[in-house]
């Protein structure tokens, strides 16, 4: 039986460092490669050894896939690809080609530049690694090699996300990467075609969650906003630099530009202004409505956005900030926490998910008490707010794709093992597929089933359904034919083309049987009843009295001679090729019986 | 036609054709026609190839065919057709028999048989198809014959079991278009295809190809719509359809379930997976609400547009599609253990409002929480969401008519539908403001919806503002704050846009006379008074005071106490604006103050109002004029005529009626002073100005009646027999004149024969309404028709001055509700000295807005004319997408007019006006003729022209200040 081995590097049962091991039909594909947000040791990127100790990589993977530009998704691809040593095709659309290596080199500068590590790759690395990248475009059928393919579907999430399915022959895999079933401000929603693979791999993130609708989230969003600028307070929402960040710039702007409000709005990173063109340019994987009215004006430029200085964070009035990295574990975003925590006025929006141990964890648990490093302690009087703006699809979105694709089974990654334990529960139910949720390391086999596609020559075809009744779409139909199994492809040709091509010389083979029928008449007086007898039971065939004596049955004959013993008993001899066997065997049968006593 | 056919073609065949209506015994001279068939005959002969075979049909096909020769270009067709060995020629000419058989007037049931023939030996499937095709046609221009139908129908059911899509798709259609709909017929012919037809087209159901899936459930649909009722078991087949792999299988199956559903609803269909059962339309309206989450956007708005028109579908399962969270099994009854369970298992997700709230908490009853097959849940927080904005608007839609029919939903949907006002897409949030201004009556506005609706006002474009206007006219408010900030939030919107201003003031008329309990208190602040201090009077032509006056008056009407709080110079400019702007200021009891208006008791109820009363009576008092001597008649008129005028512009509810009777009136003394006795004593020659003033008179009197026929909505067909009566008048009155001031009778031969005909056809279009024109000229008129045919034209014309002096004034009933067509152009204003500066050859665009009221169908009468100061006219039909329909009877002209002209040495006014055109053919009376379906796919046949058409200019011209240039070299 074959089957579809899936081993989790990352992101089983845990969220970030996401990187999946498939092995389909004697393929072996890694799914992301990313690293580990809360870890600053080895744990960060996922253990490549495990897919093997000493020889290249690229002997033991035919192609690794990048779903979107996310540091979790792609941030151990340099050490992977340049360290490690890994050669062959690296996939990733389009916008995550031109994104991706921008937050490689941030994060490279972070952790090399801030925090003095040694050992870490390098621009040049990154520039390297990129070389190796194949672009595709949605929908597209990438052949990797000769069996193996790949096919980009719009996912939603950031700009560029894709869902990948990788098909070998019929055996199919569909990895969701991150997706969003809701469409947002600037984002379409994911969709699938019902591709019915044999796995599904969906991320779970929000295993747990249905989201209110976005328009009330917004609305809520807008009036915290609004009405902390209103008290002149200020606001912090802690970002990652692409993403939701450019999601909650078009929502602010379009508001600060229907309210006319007069209140600064400040993004922190100069990378952003990088990117932002980027995601000018890649208008076609945005929503209905930017691209629409790009034409007119380009929603990502930014009237009221300003870029970021430091020393504005000390300015009075109010002013909102966005500023990185989302998770207030280190960076800009801390420091503006740190200066701003102590007034009761201002608010923080933790505008998506906290990886446990982040002080965006820890003050959305309601801790109000900081431990910073020094010992210092941060006590936090500002409000802190939660508002889900992370485009992760919910449990109904992630049902809802489930029942989209119609997978034959599904496989959980990039969520908590507590909930994914309550999803899995619900899509078994609901679905009735197999659920898996791997931890990281563990490998599920999934046996698959697949069809095993046969030509036919189109004159078999015509030849075998104009025998018979018209063709009916409701009843399977018997074919005779012969299969041919040749240079790794099976046909089913006729029995003729088949000896033909094998060189093979026909045979035939033939069955005899002797047939005792007690008849005291004579020999041609028997032939001729058992013919009228056989022409009234068989209308539908050909029966036929040679002059000869004998008497034939379409393609079978039946000849009868007298017993050399026994007079009275006449035998008959029928005698039926192959081909016949049913039509024959069904005769003997019949004679067997003997013939009717009135004879007419 | 006659120019492509061959000389030679020509005498050899049509001579045939003359001799034979030689044998008739008509007189008329006939006009040859060249014989169709006689051409195509020729040209298919001389083809060589089937390539050139193809060229000449579809050079034939260019041409329509006349009545009497379609068979027999049908035969030379079908003769060809059995010749032809090449299937693309086959193909084309099985395609000609279809719209051959078209022909208006053709009954082709002596084709058939060959049609049918034709099938017989076809091995193509693609002409297999298309003679299926040419069959339906047959079938559909023969309803009236079962036994036909039914053989064609029997024909299909043979081909159904073809290998192509193509043919079976073609069977199926024609089964769906032709199959017996009354089950009586079906028992009386016996034959095989008398057999159910659902059963056939219900088996292709499950078609292995899908474009034929497709086609068995739209036959299906096509039944029903021919009336046959469809059986209940259809529906769990249909319901199997929903899951299927293409996109319009399931768009058709949905449209399908929905039928299903208006059929029986009241049924009882069990629930898979439980013993339960519910009633039909509940479970249909479950099961496409679960299509508007479908991966199709097609079918989602397929399943959204839907949605809204079932009404009978129970409040619980309608208000769950507003909730997203209830993801128990809600399809079944619920009990109040039941309701606690789904209330704990909701609690199990985490709305994503509040961190943490997701902590995993001990699980009770996972097994009730079901996240897909819940159904109705949350469809409309999926639709609104949507991506493709075509689906939100479909969902807002189906809310609106949801709405509209269950108070309680319209109440739960208030806050989706004012989210919706801050959709990305200008249509979606414009819709939902209509969508929320039908509703407006089950609901009243909550302080903080409120201000999410307001704050729309500040949107950039001017429909939304308008809408939003119109919204708020209708809309209820809880608060007195509320009403505080909806005009604060007006005021700000007209001072950021001052053009809105006639929409403000409307618009909190209507607030104000809603909410005079809400307003009263507010009225010191508004006005700004103090119980000590005299404050400064505010300046009176500041829109933004007078739009706060136009609110405390209209209050100010059912709530006498509040003119209290007034103080003097309110009163004064009450007393201006009551002048000035009488529409948007309502009378009100002053104390101790006389007013005009105050005449007006509110004892009185409409029907009684004074001044209805005063026209009625006017009205009489014309109509019995007849004791009056002439001078007496026309000053009575005159004077009449000018009360009218006036009372049209004082009362605007009665201005149509009075502008129409007042135009009628006018016609009648204008007939009065040109028949006047001196005029026609005297001897035309000398008299050649009076007979210009008669001429003048009738021509006035043809213009007023067209505008008295088109210009007015609510016109009936009382009103319109008098008015072509009064055009008849008219008619005679210019025949007249110009007899007495021709010379010679020829001309006259010609002019009295058309008169002659019209009044024909006026006893034919009004045969019902002639017992009622005692007395009139008409009636006269056509007791001495027999002597008018036979007698010469002068005799003729001196019957016609005896009969029209004679005749009686016509009493002009009036139509509960007139209204006369008006447009006001807004833009351009008029006021501009900046020239419109453009180069010389080429053109510039100028923006026209313009508001039009009671004018029916306007995409089609609506002209915009730009008159150039060389006398050079210009008429611009705009686009049908040009008019907006803001409310009922009302319109909104936006479009641009491009100008251009030669050079100018200095700038010059231009003069735009609106145009009503209109057309004598298409009036109220007669009904329209029947398009001809050759004409449609071919070259458009010059219509029957024979009505007059014509155009009333119905608003006041603009002047644009314009200055095309040199073009630079």
């Amino acid at each position: 039986m074959p089957e579809i081995k899936v081993t989790p590097l990352g992101a089983g049962q845990d969220v970030g460092r996401s990187c999946i091991l498939v092995s389909i039909a004697g393929k072996n594909v890694m799914l992301d490669c990313g690293m580990h947000m809360g870890y600053n040791d080895d744990r960060r990127f996922p253990d490549f050894s495990y897919i093997t100790q000493n020889g290249r990589l690229t002997d033991f993977l035919d192609c690794v896939i990048i779903s979107h530009f996310h540091l979790d998704h792609c941030g151990a691809l340099p050490y992977f690809s340049e360290m490690v040593g890994y050669d062959g095709p690296i996939y990733m659309t389009h916008p995550t080609k031109a994104i991706c290596p921008i937050l490689l080199e941030d994060y490279r500068k972070i952790t090399v530049d801030k925090k003095g590590e040694t050992n870490f790759f390098t621009s040049q690395m990154i520039k390297d690694c990129m070389k190796k990248v194949v672009a595709v475009h949605l929908h597209q059928t990438v052949q990797v090699d000769e069996e193996l393919e790949i096919k980009a579907y719009y996912a939603g999430h950031v700009l560029g996300a894709a869902m990948f399915q990788i098909k070998v022959g019929c055996e199919s895999v569909v990895y969701t990467g991150d997706y969003n079933m809701t469409p947002d401000r600037h984002l379409g929603a994911a969709w699938l075609d019902k591709c019915r693979p044999d796995l599904l791999i969906t991320e779970s993130t929000y295993a747990t969650t249905i989201r209110d609708s976005k328009r009330c989230r917004e609305r809520d969003f807008l009036k915290k906003v609004h009405e902390t600028v209103e008290r002149g307070g200020k606001v912090l929402i802690p970002v990652f630099a692409l993403g939701r960040a450019q999601e909650l710039c078009i929502l602010l702007e379009t508001f600060w530009e229907r309210m006319n409000l007069k209140a600064p709005i400040y993004f922190s990173t100069g990378l952003t202004e990088k990117a932002n063109h980027y995601y000018k340019l890649f208008i076609t994987w945005t929503n209905q409505k930017i691209r629409k009215t790009f034409v007119q004006r380009n929603m990502f430029e930014f009237k009221h956005i300003k870029a970021f200085d430091r020393a504005f964070a000390d300015n009075p009035g109010p002013m909102v900030v966005f500023a990185t990295p989302g998770m207030l574990h280190a960076g800009q975003s801390l420091q503006i926490f740190r200066k701003w925590a102590g007034n009761e006025k201002n608010m923080v929006i933790m505008p998506g998910y906290c990886v446990q141990g982040t002080v965006g964890h820890k003050i959305l648990s309601g801790q109000r008490k900081l431990e910073m490093e020094g010992r210092q302690i941060l006590e936090v009087k500002m409000q802190v707010e939660y508002m889900s703006f992370s485009a992760h699809a919910d449990a109904k979105g992630i049902m809802q794709l489930i029942r989209q694709a119609e997978p034959r089974n599904v496989l959980l990654v990039h969520g908590e093992a507590k909930k994914m334990e309550f999803l899995k529960q619900k899509i078994e139910q609901e679905f009735h597929v197999s659920c898996f949720m791997p931890a990281n390391g563990e490998t599920t086999t999934i046996l698959t089933n697949p069809c095993i596609p046969v030509d036919i020559s189109l004159g078999l075809l015509k030849r075998e359904t104009a025998i018979g009744a018209a063709p009916d779409a409701k009843r399977p139909r018997l074919m005779h034919g012969t299969l041919l199994m040749k240079d790794n492809s099976f046909r089913l040709v006729s029995p003729e083309q088949a000896l033909k091509e094998l060189g093979l010389a026909e045979h035939q083979l033939r069955f005899t049987c002797r047939v005792h029928i007690q008849d005291p008449r004579k020999e041609h007086e028997t032939v001729l009843r058992v013919y009228n007898h056989l022409k009234g039971v068989l209308k539908d065939y050909s029966v036929q009295h040679l002059p000869d004596g004998s008497i034939t049955v379409e393609s079978i004959l039946i000849q009868a001679t007298a017993h050399s013993e026994d007079q009275g008993t006449k035998v008959l001899l029928v005698s039926w090729t192959y081909q016949d066997e049913e039509l024959g065997s069904y005769l003997t049968s019949l004679l067997k019986k003997g013939l009717p006593q009135s004879a007419p | 036609m006659a120019a492509h056919l061959k000389k030679r073609v020509y005498e050899e065949f049509t001579k045939v054709v003359q001799q034979q209506h030689e044998d008739l015994s008509t007189k008329k001279l006939r006009l040859t026609k060249p014989s169709k068939s006689a051409a195509l005959h020729v040209d298919l002969c001389k083809a060589t190839s089937p390539a050139d075979a193809l060229q000449y049909l579809l050079q034939f096909a260019r041409k329509p065919v006349e009545v009497e020769s379609v068979e027999g270009v049908v035969r030379i067709l079908l003769e060809h057709y059995y010749k032809e060995n090449d299937a693309s020629v086959r193909l084309k000419i099985a395609s000609l028999l279809g719209l051959l058989s078209k022909t208006a007037g053709f009954s082709p049931d002596c084709i058939m048989d060959d049609a049918i023939n034709t099938l017989q030996n076809e091995k193509s499937h693609q002409v297999l198809a298309q003679l299926l095709d040419t069959l339906l046609v047959i079938g559909t221009k023969l309803p009236d014959n079962p036994s036909v139908r039914m053989r064609l129908v029997e024909v299909a059911c043979k081909h159904l079991t073809d290998s192509s899509h193509g043919v079976r798709n073609k069977c199926l259609q024609l089964i769906g278009c032709l199959g017996p709909v009354e089950k009586g017929v079906a028992k009386e012919a016996e034959s095989q295809a008398a057999r159910d037809v659902q059963k056939i087209i219900g088996d292709h159901f499950n078609d292995q190809d899908p474009r034929v899936r497709t086609a068995a459930i739209k036959a299906m649909l096509q039944l029903h719509e021919r009336g046959l009722k469809l059986q209940q078991a259809i529906y769990s087949q249909a319901c199997k359809l929903l899951a299927d792999d293409y996109e319009q299988v399931r768009s058709a199956a949905v449209q399908l379930i929905w039928v299903l559903s208006q059929l029986y609803p009241e049924s009882i269909v069990p629930i898979p997976s439980s013993n339960e059962e519910i009633r039909l339309v509940d479970d249909a309206f479950g099961k496409i609400c679960h299509m508007v989450s479908d991966g199709s956007w097609v079918v989602r708005v397929q399943a959204a547009k839907l949605l809204g028109s079932m009404q009978q579908v129970s409040s619980h399962f309608l208000e769950q599609t507003l909730d997203k969270k209830l993801m128990s099994d809600l399809r079944r009854k619920r009990t109040a253990h039941e309701r606690a369970k789904e209330l704990y298992s909701s609690g199990e997700f985490s709305s994503g409002r509040k961190w943490g709230d997701d902590a995993p908490k001990e699980e009770i009853d996972t097994g009730a929480v079901n996240l897909i097959e819940s159904g109705a849940c949350g469809a409309f927080v999926h639709g609104l969401e949507d991506e493709m904005y075509e689906v939100r608007i479909a969902a807002v839609e189906a809310l609106c008519m949801l709405a509209q029919s269950s108070p309680s939903f319209a109440e739960k949907c208030l806050d989706f539908l004012v989210d919706m006002f801050n959709d990305e897409i200008e249509e979606v949030r414009l819709q939902s403001i209509h969508t929320m201004r039908k509703i407006s009556n089950n609901i009243t506005l909550r302080e903080d919806q409120l201000d999410t609706v307001l704050a729309v006002l500040e949107d950039s474009s001017r429909d939304i503002r308008e809408a939003l206007h119109e919204l708020l006219c209708c809309t209820n408010v809880s608060t007195k704050e509320g009403i505080h900030l909806a005009l604060v939030e007006l005021l700000k919107n007209l001072t950021k846009y001052p053009t809105d201003r006639e929409s403000i003031w409307k618009c909190l008329k209507f607030l104000g006379s809603r909410h005079p309990t809400l307003v009263l208190p507010l009225v010191p602040e508004l006005l700004s008074t103090h119980p000590f201090f005299d404050t400064p009077e505010p300046d009176m032509d500041d829109p933004a005071y007078i739009a706060v006056l136009v609110l405390i008056f209209n209050a100010a009407k059912s709530c006498p106490t509040m003119p209290a709080l007034f103080s003097d110079h309110t009163f004064r400019h009450y007393a201006y604006l009551r002048d000035s702007l009488s529409h948007l200021v309502p009378p009100l009891r002053l104390p101790g103050r006389k007013l005009v208006s105050s005449a007006v008791s509110p004892s009185i109820t409409p029907h009684e109002d004074p001044s209805q009363q005063f026209l009625h009576q006017s009205l009489e008092r014309v109509y019995n004029f007849q004791h009056l001597d002439p001078r007496g008649i026309q000053e009575l008129l005159e004077f009449t005529i000018r009360d009218l005028q006036r009372l049209g512009e004082l009362q605007s509810e009665l201005a149509g009626m009075a502008d129409f009777t007042a135009t009628y009136l006018q016609c009648q003394l204008l007939l009065i002073k040109a028949l006047q006795e001196k005029l026609w004593n005297v001897a035309a020659p000398l008299y050649l100005k009076q007979n210009a003033l008669a001429s003048a008179a009738a021509k006035q009197i043809l213009e007023e009646t067209y505008k008295m026929e088109f210009m007015y909505s609510g016109v009936e067909s009382r009103q319109v027999v008098i008015i072509h009566h009064m055009r008849l008048q008219a008619k005679a009155l210019q025949l007249i004149v110009t007899a007495r001031t021709t010379r010679g009778v020829e001309p006259l031969f010609g002019m009295c024969e058309k008169f002659l005909q019209e009044v024909d056809s006026f006893q034919r279009c009004f045969i019902s309404e002639l017992p009622q024109m005692q007395g009139s000229f008409v009636d006269k008129l056509l007791d001495l028709m027999p002597r008018l045919v036979t007698s010469k034209p002068s005799e003729v014309v001196k019957i016609l001055q005896t009969t029209l002096r004679q005749s009686t004034f016509l009493h002009l009933p009036l139509p509960e509700q007139l209204h006369r067509a008006t447009a006001n152009i807004i833009e351009p204003t008029g006021e501009s000295d900046n020239p419109l500066r453009f180069t010389s050859g080429l053109v510039v665009a100028l923006d026209v807005d313009a508001t039009l009221e009671h004018v029916q169908d306007p995409q089609g009468t609506v002209k915009v004319q730009v008159l150039y100061p060389d006398g050079q006219a210009q008429l611009i039909h705009p686009k049908p997408a040009d008019f907006r329909n803001p409310g009922p009877g009302r319109h909104r002209l936006i479009t641009q007019v491009y100008l251009s002209h030669t050079a100018w040495t200095e700038p010059c006014q231009i003069e735009v006006r609106l145009l009503l055109a209109y057309n004598s053919n298409r009036s109220k009376a007669s009904t329209r003729a029947p398009k001809s379906s050759w004409s449609e796919s071919l070259e458009a046949l010059p219509p029957p022209e024979n009505g007059i058409e014509g155009t009333i200019p119905f608003s006041k011209p603009v002047k644009v200040y314009i200055m095309p240039k040199p073009a630079r070299r």
